[in-house]
């Protein structure tokens, strides 16, 4: 039976439901503070920033990552910027504009309450970073400087050159270790959560596997806050890091907590092309390289000459020919499919024929070699470090790539799963950018949760609830210990054939064409048909070398393959049951004769909340609706035209 | 070139491989065949792992994450160089197309006494956490900031903070450092923060506790060789070097009278 999910929004007018809350909610004497240890699993913008301010706050934090050190976390990727709306640049930005246009980007699927917050702590974030000693961009005066982004009308973005979520990181990751320093945070690196541990219908703390000693390790708390990130690597190529994955998340998924929106995906236009099968990840070029490039496609199917022995009256400027109002400078989502569209006539280019051109050789004519290299020189330096061709002299070739994932567990107003006292922050909740997610709010998103708003609402949580004294020895410790092992003997037990990255590419290459740019009805059956295929062949199949007791690479990815073999499922299953198009989901089905998304508000303006289930040993899954109501925004059809 | 196939490389591997920490390590000889010249090195890294796990060998363990140069997760020190022998590139971004068909390679973990080896190529580097833990911070709470507007830092300072600030925290100047010093890793951080205005307050206690830490984590001495710049993957300042140790003795002699 589906069941009603309250989203816990407090009442009274948008601009004052975050006021009233602060004060509605109940605190935790500051004595009281270091009596309640609260494990955070992830060190990205979003974890360490929780981290850094629970610990200030008082609380006993205790701090979990894959990596060698919580600075490595995949929010130091980040290039682009942060927005906030400060209205340094007096243009007219607002926390109103910056809320509008989240929600308008968002396609009008995200809740309306969580973005306004979003809007209304994103200028605290910028003050705070500041103050940490983060280097943004600065004037000649010495004030900071800002751009303009993703189609913004005004500019908000402050940023550090093209490393803004480096220094962002950084400075939570500094402020994170002066905590270690005086006590308030035990710093666990090298560690991977394995199980959640649920007492009482209450989430109490995490299995672990130390990837150094592979012991498996357990630590007991009052609430627990997952920070771990998206799930793009489903998909095998990303532009995430290697060690990006589900696991975490999907582990506390499967003790319960609901998982929203899974087929909300974003998809990058401007990548470098996959250049063989042996490819392990995707890098990302900088949207802004379409303001002066030009893309374009042979018009011949199969012509294999050199680009520069196409002559002009042979190429097809598509997006131009397409779109002539925007050409090139169309929303992500179109110039993705359409590069898609091209590739599947068999007209794509390079070796692969999976890309197709992005040209400066016109830009360069008309504003000369130097101010093209002064506006992407330190682009055009990577492209040639990764393919060898010199983009001056020869079309870049890109290709979409999966790049974040607006989907993630469900968690109410604040940020608590429907799991009591899991809560989930950042890129693995579902929260704040609906079915797209807008340039440079990544990282504001995972700072005003780490920053602003959890350390607020968690603090309510412990205060308002009954919580019994647990530790380790629990029963339910016991079993979570036996569940982890017996699932890495499983793992080790197969002795197949097949390595884990074979099954891995062979998901991804699944995902990607059913579950990928554009998809549809057919497709998705298909992918759900295969799926559960392959997985069934993964558990029979597989090999991985070595043992438990020592670093054992090929045994962690397993564990995270299998279960991006479920989640793989459930995204196919979302995006089947989900029969419009909006954002970053674009069912074939449900388009206009010129290729723009048909959104249907009346039957899907909903989030769709999935609860796992099992039938007969296989996974399944049940739908749970949050009606999203709109009460200060006017749903309207995005135009680009 | 776009449209035209390549050849591939045959190369001759010596990698080291080590069981853990307390267990003697050895060189292993691997043929290469088959390397694409498009691949990056840890690419190489994967293909020579999964022919090693279909013959029921074990695959070489080895650290890394984003695969784009900037999360300081890979290292290795590659014929002798840290991150190999391009300049101002980490192990993830270099490509096979930078070595010849026939080509011996050795790869080795990063050595110091600070960097124990975990297995194979994976070393514990969590010394520099330890090191920004005494002192690589600015102690502001969250919530205590003023509007960030109030300060403003000079372009010049900034750009120079900003500079030092891109340190990925990698170890290959450790690494590279013949006497394995963190020198250049420690005053790239002291000069990120002690530039800006936000960490004049605890520049004097900075440096003297990073350093003091610094020394005792094992990490040697400072020999001006300029060995870590050269192999720093952001191509760091020896400059911040002398800063470093122009701030660390007045900060001495003050905390001394």
């Amino acid at each position: 039976m589906s069941k009603k999910l309250d989203s816990k929004v407090p009442s009274g007018d948008l601009q004052e439901k975050w006021t009233k809350h602060r004060f509605d909610m109940k605190l935790v004497n500051p004595a009281n503070k270091r009596k309640f240890n609260v494990i955070v699993v992830g060190t990205g913008l979003g974890g360490a920033s929780a981290a850094a301010s629970m610990a200030e706050m008082g609380y006993n934090v205790m701090s979990f990552c894959i990596q060698d050190s919580p600075r490595r976390a995949h929010s130091i990727a980040a290039q682009g910027g942060i927005n906030a709306a400060k209205n340094y640049p007096n243009d007219g930005d607002s926390v109103w504009r910056l809320f509008y246009d989240t929600i308008k980007g968002g396609d009008y699927r995200s809740r309306e309450a969580n973005v306004h917050r979003l809007a209304e702590v994103s200028t605290s974030i910028i003050d705070q970073c500041v103050a940490q000693g983060v280097p943004f961009a600065r004037d000649y005066g010495g004030y900071l400087a800002n751009r303009s982004f993703g189609g913004a009308q005004v500019s908000r973005t402050f940023y550090a050159r093209g490393q803004t979520g480096q220094q962002l990181l950084i400075g939570a990751y500094q402020s994170m270790m002066r905590q270690v320093d005086k006590g308030n945070i035990t710093m666990f690196s090298r560690r991977e959560m394995l199980d959640l541990v649920v007492v009482d219908g209450k989430a109490r703390g995490i299995t672990c596997r130390n990837l150094v000693t592979g012991e498996i390790e357990q630590y007991a708390a009052d609430a627990v806050v997952m920070a771990t990130g998206g799930y793009g690597n489903v998909f095998y190529l990303s532009t995430n890091a290697k060690n990006s994955n589900v696991t975490a998340a999907f582990r506390c998924h499967k003790k319960g907590a609901y998982f929203a929106n899974p087929c909300f995906t974003q998809i990058h236009p401007t990548c470098i092309p996959v250049s063989g099968d042996y490819q392990s990840k995707l890098t990302l070029m900088s949207e802004s390289l379409r303001n002066d490039g030009r893309v374009w496609v042979p018009k011949e199917k199969g012509d294999k000459r050199h680009p520069n022995e196409i002559p002009e009256s042979e190429r097809d400027y598509y997006l131009e020919r397409i779109y002539p109002s925007f050409g090139n400078l169309v929303p992500r989502d179109v110039a993705s499919r359409q590069a898609k569209f091209r590739v599947d006539e068999g007209r794509g280019v390079g070796e692969t024929g999976v890309a197709v051109y992005l040209d400066f050789k016109d830009a360069i004519q008309r504003l000369g070699k130097d101010a093209v290299s002064e506006r992407y020189g330190n682009l055009f330096e990577m492209y040639e470090k990764i393919t060898g061709d010199n983009p001056y002299e020869v079309p870049m070739r890109i290709y979409p790539a999966v790049h974040y994932t607006m989907g993630g567990l469900w968690v109410d107003y604040n940020l608590m799963s429907n799991l009591p006292g899991l809560h989930v922050i950042g890129e693995a909740n579902f929260s704040d950018h609906g079915a797209n997610r807008l340039g440079a709010s990544a990282l504001m998103q995972g700072l005003a949760d780490g920053y602003f708003v959890l350390p607020y609402t968690i603090g309510n949580y412990l205060a308002s609830t009954e919580l019994n004294k647990v530790d380790t020895n629990h029963e339910e410790f016991k079993s979570s210990r036996e569940e982890v092992t017996s699932r890495l003997d499983k793992i080790l037990g197969v002795k197949g054939n097949k390595t884990v990255d074979e099954f891995h590419r062979e998901l991804g290459k699944i995902m990607w064409e059913y579950v990928g740019m554009s998809r549809s009805e057919e497709g998705l059956k298909k992918a759900l048909e295969i799926i559960p295929k392959l997985r069934e062949e993964f558990w029979n199949n597989l090999s991985v070398p070595g043992e438990q007791n020592y670093k054992n690479s090929e045994l962690e990815k397993a564990g995270r393959v299998a279960d991006f073999l479920e989640l793989g499922e459930l995204m196919a299953k979302d995006a089947l049951d989900r029969n419009e198009s909006c954002g970053g989901h674009f069912r074939e089905e449900y388009q206009t004769p010129e290729n723009e998304a048909t959104r249907d508000d009346e039957n899907y303006c909903y989030v769709a909340a999935w609860e796992r289930k099992e039938n007969s040993g296989k996974p399944d899954w049940e739908l749970h609706k949050e009606e999203l109501t709109f009460e200060n925004v006017k749903l309207a059809t995005r135009s680009y035209k | 070139m776009a449209g035209s196939s390549k050849q591939t490389l045959k190369l001759n591997l010596k990698i080291w491989r080590q069981e853990g920490p307390n267990e003697k390590g050895h060189f292993m000889e691997h043929k290469a065949e088959d390397i694409s010249p498009d691949m990056s090195f840890l690419e190489m890294i994967d293909v020579v792992n999964q022919q090693l796990i279909k013959k029921g060998e074990r695959p070489i363990e080895f650290d890394h994450d984003c695969r784009e140069g900037i999360c300081g997760m890979c290292s290795m020190v590659i014929n002798g160089n840290p991150h190999g022998p391009e300049k101002a590139t980490t192990t993830c971004q270099l490509h096979m197309r930078k070595f010849k068909d026939g080509d011996s390679i050795v790869i080795e973990p990063f050595r110091a006494k600070a960097f124990p080896v975990v297995r194979d190529l994976v070393v514990d580097r969590s010394s520099f956490d330890r090191v920004i833990e005494s002192g690589g911070y600015i102690s502001v709470n969250t919530g205590n900031a003023q509007d960030a507007n109030t300060l403003p830092v000079r372009k010049e300072n900034a750009d120079l903070a900003f500079e030092a600030a891109t340190c990925i925290g990698c170890g290959a100047c450790v690494a590279a450092c013949k006497n394995a010093s963190a020198s250049l890793f420690v005053s790239a951080k002291l000069a990120h923060l002690n530039l800006l205005p936000q960490g004049q307050v605890e520049a004097e206690d900075r440096v003297l506790n990073m350093v003091a830490q610094m020394d005792e984590e094992g990490f040697g001495a400072c020999t001006n060789t300029g060995a870590c710049s050269a192999a720093c993957p952001k191509e760091i300042k020896l400059e911040n070097i002398a800063k470093m140790n122009s701030s660390y003795a007045k900060a001495k002699m003050k905390s001394r009278s």
